[in-house]
């Protein structure tokens, strides 16, 4: 191999909506401010697809983000997964983008790291759902692209991917040029079928959970001057998407009356099987 | 093109360990595979953690400082043995015994202990190019030009190596496959069946009268577990105790009472109920084969380059009332590794198995558990005497004498007696209830020990169950081939449904016949029904099956 292989994951934070966690304002809408901030969790099989190509293959894995500086907490979540190195791009500038403004700022910074052989991305993000970052970086980089991907192997010394895509009830056989742009299916699962890999796999591990600790070692903050951004293609500015109105999601209202049993407590128990018996009869 | 690594070990317990740390202590790569999601996950001891004074390679030997660092329970400081009969208990302390010839004694809960092991395993052995897996079964061996060259796996790509060291356990498969032993024979095991129960360190220390880090053992023998061979224990760990029950399988199978009640009557007797009532619970119910090394001594546990240590190769000694394996397996592993270190150094490789071999039969471990052979015929021929004249009154009468009661007393003291004392009734029921009858006091407490019936010790353990993929089969399921297993194995019984087998009935051309079934949910990969029963039996795949907390 002439040179060692590049690979870039796409993150992003979005509301953590898990139960304990999301919080809704009186209009039950979501509260922005109160609820954390994590990693999109379909990006979690990004990173896996990512070390499982740095454990096969060799190579950096570095995680690009784009969002305000607290978003260091979600970069270093990632690296808790695994990452060598991550970026952050953050800038008033870039604020309020749409998919397109967004795809924009990801070519610029993968451009700045000397182009990547591949690049992964989970499906979909928690918050906007729309599924188009991803596929428009893609075309702006000019890389092949493969959506749905469950499993995939590559052929660096010939600058070849091969893919299996997940597509309804089928399955899609996909080979392709390098670079690439991957988009990990939900059901993307990672194999590891030889000791070696094994041993890597956990060495690569133990050093991310390490690293992120100290993580602000790793991380790079590129602001839109630093990518040499054209602010009518970043941000707001270059965002072409009107969004004419959100329609609020209520919140399903609560119908149920429900009562918290402590699953140790016997008597409590006998309570339920009474209740179950008495409804049933 | 194949992997291939200098050294692999099969298995991470002791023994596993001890073979590996030593290997990679002398620059060898060495892989090790455990099958459980983290070591120590599937292994349980009714014993204790030895070193012994004639010989350097105790766990010391690999982990000097492993007194200071590694998750121990209780030094174990003094050792009583309680000969009962009825109510009548009578105590000999046996700490002179237990003292004998030992450099430390130490009690341990597997769980913890073999997980400490194990990441010190990994970091030695990361040194030198190798490192732990854990989660991957050994299914087989891999053989080239019909000689051993390797292990294939559940999870992996076939591995090849050098040397392959099995530590498998009792249930080693790889042990099996080569058949180095002959596994079908239910006198040359015993089967143990354990409660861990957890109790506040400070009412431990009060009623067992420790402190610090000290801890004691206690013994049971007598007629409390009717004609099975065989008694229980106490060990006293931090916070817990280990309590268990282990007899000769074959008498588990003859007297076909299930083995989850022998630790019940242990439980429940009033030595332990006054002291465990209102203050202990039991937290985990765990159980497993133990070979009798005595009884089933392999001289030449190797094929090919292929070494087996510990439990698979029967490295185990019952002397008398001291339980010794851990101290074994882990000799034993040392020995293997420095054979391999020694036959490399050479450029012999094929020499390895007889070196091994050499360096056993030269240690300890033969001398245990070859045992003095005149000694163990004419403690056989003494005991089967004993059986006949202990039911005479004179035998009585004898007993009663304080000087015969020395002499009795004494005789259990003495190492070398104890190593060759015979599998019989007279030591393990007769005797012991004799002691206890004419000498042994009345325990006379209102206390009651209430015992956990078998669903709920099942249902308090966890499982990754491997939904479809049963790793046991019945081959014969009529009550004459496979009907032991329903009594005998230590996750079932009679009078219930949730265990591994059950006896049902079925009508089979307007004919009633009745059938073993099995639900292999509950199993905790004993080994018990591959012994006593027709079935094809192998461990579920990595990371599947039972996971204790305590071990």
């Amino acid at each position: 191999m002439a040179q060692e292989l590049n690979y870039v994951v796409l993150t992003k934070g979005v509301p953590d909506f898990r139960e304990g966690k999301v919080v809704f304002k009186e209009d039950n809408t979501l509260n922005r401010a109160a609820t954390p901030t994590v990693m999109n969790p379909n990006d979690y099989l990004a990173l896996e697809a990512a070390l499982e190509a740095k454990v096969k293959y060799g190579g950096t894995v570095n995680i690009i983000c784009m969002g305000p500086p607290p978003y260091k907490k979600v970069v270093q979540e990632g690296m808790q997964r695994y990452a060598d190195h991550l970026y952050l791009l953050s800038d008033a500038k870039f604020a309020a983008a749409d998919t397109l403004a967004t795809a924009e700022a990801i070519r610029l910074a993968v451009q700045k790291l000397g182009g990547a052989d591949i690049i992964f991305a989970g499906f979909k993000t928690a918050d906007g759902e729309t599924g188009q970052t991803g596929p428009q970086a893609a075309w702006k980089l000019g890389y092949s692209l493969a959506t749905h991907v469950i499993r995939y192997n590559l052929n660096p010394e010939a600058g070849i991917f091969e893919v299996t895509r997940s597509i309804k009830d089928e399955l899609e056989f996909v080979r392709g040029p390098l670079p690439a742009f991957l988009v990990t299916d939900p059901a993307f699962k990672s194999e590891y079928r030889t000791a070696t890999q094994r041993l890597k796999l956990q060495d690569y591990r133990e050093e991310t959970k390490k690293r992120a600790y100290q993580f602000e070692e790793f991380l790079t903050i590129w602001d839109a001057a630093a990518l040499g951004a054209d602010e009518w293609k970043v941000g707001i500015k270059g965002s072409p998407t009107i969004v004419e109105a959100v329609d609020p999601i209520p919140r399903a209202p609560s119908e149920r009356k429900a009562r918290v049993i402590n699953g140790r407590d016997r008597d409590q128990l006998q309570g339920v099987v009474e209740l179950i018996l008495e409804r049933r009869a | 093109m194949a992997e291939k690594f200098e050294a692999v070990v099969v298995g991470c317990g002791p023994a596993g360990a001890a073979a590996a740390l030593e290997l990679a202590k002398n620059g060898v790569q060495v892989l090790v595979l455990d099958r459980a999601r983290v070591p120590g996950g599937k292994n349980v001891t009714g014993g204790i953690l030895y070193g012994q004074n004639d010989t350097p390679y105790n766990l010391d030997y690999v982990l000097p400082e492993f007194e200071k660092e590694a998750p121990l329970e209780r030094r174990i400081r003094k050792y009583f043995m309680h000969a009962i009969s009825g109510n009548k208990v009578r105590r000999v302390d046996l700490t002179e015994l237990h003292e004998y010839n030992t450099k430390f004694a130490w009690s341990v809960l597997r769980t913890k202990f073999d997980a400490w092991l194990s990441q010190k395993v990994h970091l030695a052995a990361k040194k030198t190019g190798g490192g732990l897996i854990s989660g991957v079964r050994v299914s087989g061996l891999v053989l080239e030009n019909g000689r051993i060259a390797g292990v294939e796996t559940s999870e992996l790509e076939p591995i090849h190596a050098e040397v392959v060291i099995a530590a498998d356990g009792a249930t080693s498969e790889l042990v099996r496959q080569s058949k180095i032993r002959n596994w079908m024979e239910p006198s040359s095991w015993f089967q143990g069946v354990k409660a861990v129960l957890s109790m506040s360190q400070s009412e431990l220390e009060r009623i067992f009268n420790v402190s610090g880090d000290e801890g004691v053992a206690h013994l049971y023998a007598g007629n409390l577990f009717g004609n099975a061979r065989g008694g229980g224990f106490l060990y006293t760990n931090k916070d817990t105790l280990s309590i268990g029950t282990v007899f000769h399988l074959d008498s588990v199978v003859s007297e076909g009472l299930e083995p989850h009640r022998y630790l019940d009557r242990l439980l429940a007797h009033p030595v332990l109920a006054e002291m465990l009532a209102d203050r202990a619970r039991e937290v985990e119910y765990s159980a497993k084969l133990i070979p009798d090394g005595k009884k089933a001594f392999i001289e030449r546990p190797y094929k090919d380059r292929m070494l087996v240590i510990g439990d698979a190769a029967n490295q185990m000694l019952a002397a008398g009332p001291i339980i010794k394996g851990m101290n074994l397996g882990i000799t034993a592993g040392i020995l293997a590794a420095k054979s391999y270190v020694e036959a490399k150094k050479r450029g012999d490789l094929e020499s390895v198995g007889a070196r091994y071999a050499q360096a056993l039969s030269d240690s300890y471990i033969r001398k245990s558990l070859e045992g003095n052979g005149l000694l163990r015929s004419a403690l056989s021929i003494l005991t089967s005497i004993g059986e006949g004249v202990a039911k005479t009154s004179l035998f009585s009468s004898a007993v009663k004498s304080p000087l015969v009661l020395g002499q009795i007393e004494g005789m259990l003291k003495s190492y070398r007696l104890s190593e060759s004392a015979p599998d019989s009734a007279f030591a393990y029921n007769t005797l012991p209830s004799k002691l206890a009858e004419i000498h042994g006091d009345e325990v006379k407490t209102a206390k009651r020990f209430t015992t956990l019936p078998i669903d709920e010790r099942i249902a308090r353990l966890s499982y990754d169950t491997d939904i479809g993929k049963p790793h046991i089969e019945v081959l014969d399921d009529t009550p004459q081939a496979s009907g032991a297993c329903v009594t005998a194995c230590p996750v079932s019984a009679r009078d219930s449904s949730r265990g591994c087998y059950s006896l049902v009935e079925q009508e089979v051309n307007g004919r009633k016949v009745q059938k073993v079934v099995l639900d292999t949910q509950p199993c905790v990969e004993c080994g018990t029904c591959a012994v006593v029963g027709a079935t094809q039996w192998e461990h579920p795949r990595g990371n599947k099956g039972v996971e204790y907390k305590f071990g």
